[in-house]
């Protein structure tokens, strides 16, 4: 019994049909319990208000922006070692629903910076390097798009995956030389004395659980939706040499 | 690979328009540019390295669906694909063609554009040298994106949708060394790590380029 037994079209939508209501059933449940939680039921924050609860959409999403681009590396190299279909499948059904999440949290960011710093959009490395990370995104859909052969498709985008994935990296970094920060630093780690108040943190950790649960449903529901498609077009294509 | 690297500068002088075209689209922006903000010295002389370099990027963009365009139609790629020298070299060689017949002309014309846009004095060496660091890698970054989007038909929109979010790290770091060069400031660290980019994408972008040819030749 090893993993790459899922990588068998078949098993997998048996798991994946068995995972999927569970973990979108548990995404809904955790993203009510954390948003009620924290938009009613948490203080305000003595200096920004009631603004500071935008926190609760504007961190998690920026989290899976950062950790779908991560998931889709992995997937493309999996594909480009071992070659399973549904790999190449995953790593292109999540790269819509990272793209949503980019453009939540530059959404949110540019709501929560207008009261807070003056300004919709400030040239900080950070928000800069946002604003690249979504542009490898469009990318990267429009080039699965523009090719008709799926195997193709597949490598070609996994190859861009893979230089994208260093450059983005190397724009991080580049960006921050090249000019000075607006944004705070991090304020969300394990080994840092210096988080968030407890009485912010706990809503903040469930909906950040509850986006993670929400991108595992949205991608299992999108590669499943994609293995069908293929069949169907399989089934199509039977019928129409018979 | 010497072979074909002088039988890609001997085409690309002999199709027409494709040695000088980079350089008079740059000069082309660079006339654009005071239309646009006014022909105000102070803010021209401000912006000349990143509208050089910004020019420059948009100038290499415009000759790179040519590298295997031509070569995929008439079937010479599938040649060099099974030639004895290794898709890399093959690749190797045409990026450099590339930079001879754009990125080297473009090192040398920048900065005599820049003089229209008033540059300080002390921005022209380092504005050549940027961008003599630089371009290379502009056109190995190029030569990978036109590789992926060899199987698109008419390409020409996704290339630059995918090669340009690549070009940034290198756009950052030229125009910052021509910028602190008209200032005044210390420009080692922005120019090493310049020439770093160009070093790495040498080294990379072959193999990455080579393996997506493959992926389409296959």
């Amino acid at each position: 019994m090893s993993l790459w037994e899922y990588a068998n079209p078949v098993r997998f939508m048996h798991l994946s049909g068995r995972i999927l209501p569970v973990a979108g059933l548990a995404a809904a449940v955790l993203l009510t319990v954390g948003l009620v939680w924290g938009f009613f039921l948490t203080p305000d924050d003595f200096r920004q208000g009631s603004t500071v609860k935008i926190i609760y959409l504007h961190v998690p999403a920026a989290m899976m922006a950062i950790n779908a681009w991560a998931m889709m590396l992995i997937a493309s190299l999996i594909w480009l070692i071992r070659r399973h279909h549904v790999s190449a499948l995953a790593a292109r059904a999540a790269a819509p629903v990272g793209l949503t999440m980019t453009l939540i949290a530059l959404v949110t960011g540019a709501i929560w910076g207008q009261p807070m710093w003056g300004t919709w959009w400030a040239w900080d490395p950070r928000l800069t390097s946002f604003l690249i990370l979504t542009l490898f995104y469009l990318g990267y859909i429009a080039l699965w798009e523009a090719i008709e052969e799926p195997d193709m498709g597949a490598d070609l985008t996994s190859i861009l995956c893979l230089v994208g994935s260093v450059f983005a990296l190397l724009s991080r970094y580049a960006v921050n030389f090249w000019n000075q920060g607006l944004h705070q630093g991090a304020s969300l780690s394990l080994d840092k004395q210096e988080n968030v108040a407890d009485v912010f943190y706990l809503p903040l950790l469930t909906c950040i659980a509850g986006f993670v649960l929400l991108f595992v449903a949205l991608v299992l529901l999108r590669t499943r939706t994609e293995i069908r498609a293929r069949q169907l077009r399989a089934i199509a294509l039977r019928d129409r040499m018979a | 690979m010497i072979a074909l690297l002088i039988r890609d500068l001997r085409l690309s002088v002999r199709q027409g328009g494709g040695l000088g075209l980079a350089v008079v689209f740059l000069l082309i922006v660079v006339t654009l540019v005071p239309f646009g903000v006014g022909p105000d010295a102070a803010v021209l002389s401000r912006i000349a390295p990143g509208i050089v370099w910004v020019g420059a990027l948009l100038a290499c963009l415009l000759s790179l669906d040519r590298i295997f365009a031509l070569d995929a139609e008439d079937g010479s790629l599938d040649l060099l694909a099974t030639a004895p020298i290794p898709l890399e070299g093959v690749v190797a060689a045409k990026a450099l063609a590339h930079w001879i017949t754009t990125g080297l002309p473009i090192a040398f014309a920048g900065p005599a554009f820049a003089a229209l846009l008033s540059l300080p004095a002390p921005g022209y060496i380092w504005l050549f040298l940027s961008l003599l660091a630089g371009t290379p890698a502009l056109s190995l970054i190029g030569t990978f994106g036109a590789a992926l989007t060899l199987a698109v038909k008419r390409g020409g929109l996704l290339l630059s949708l995918l090669v340009l979010p690549l070009y940034m790290p290198t756009l950052i770091f030229g125009a910052e060394v021509a910028r602190r060069a008209a200032e005044g400031g210390a420009l080692q660290t922005p120019l090493l790590l310049l020439a770093g980019i160009t070093a790495g994408c040498a080294a990379l972008l072959p193999f990455a380029a080579a393996a997506t040819l493959r992926a389409g030749l296959r």
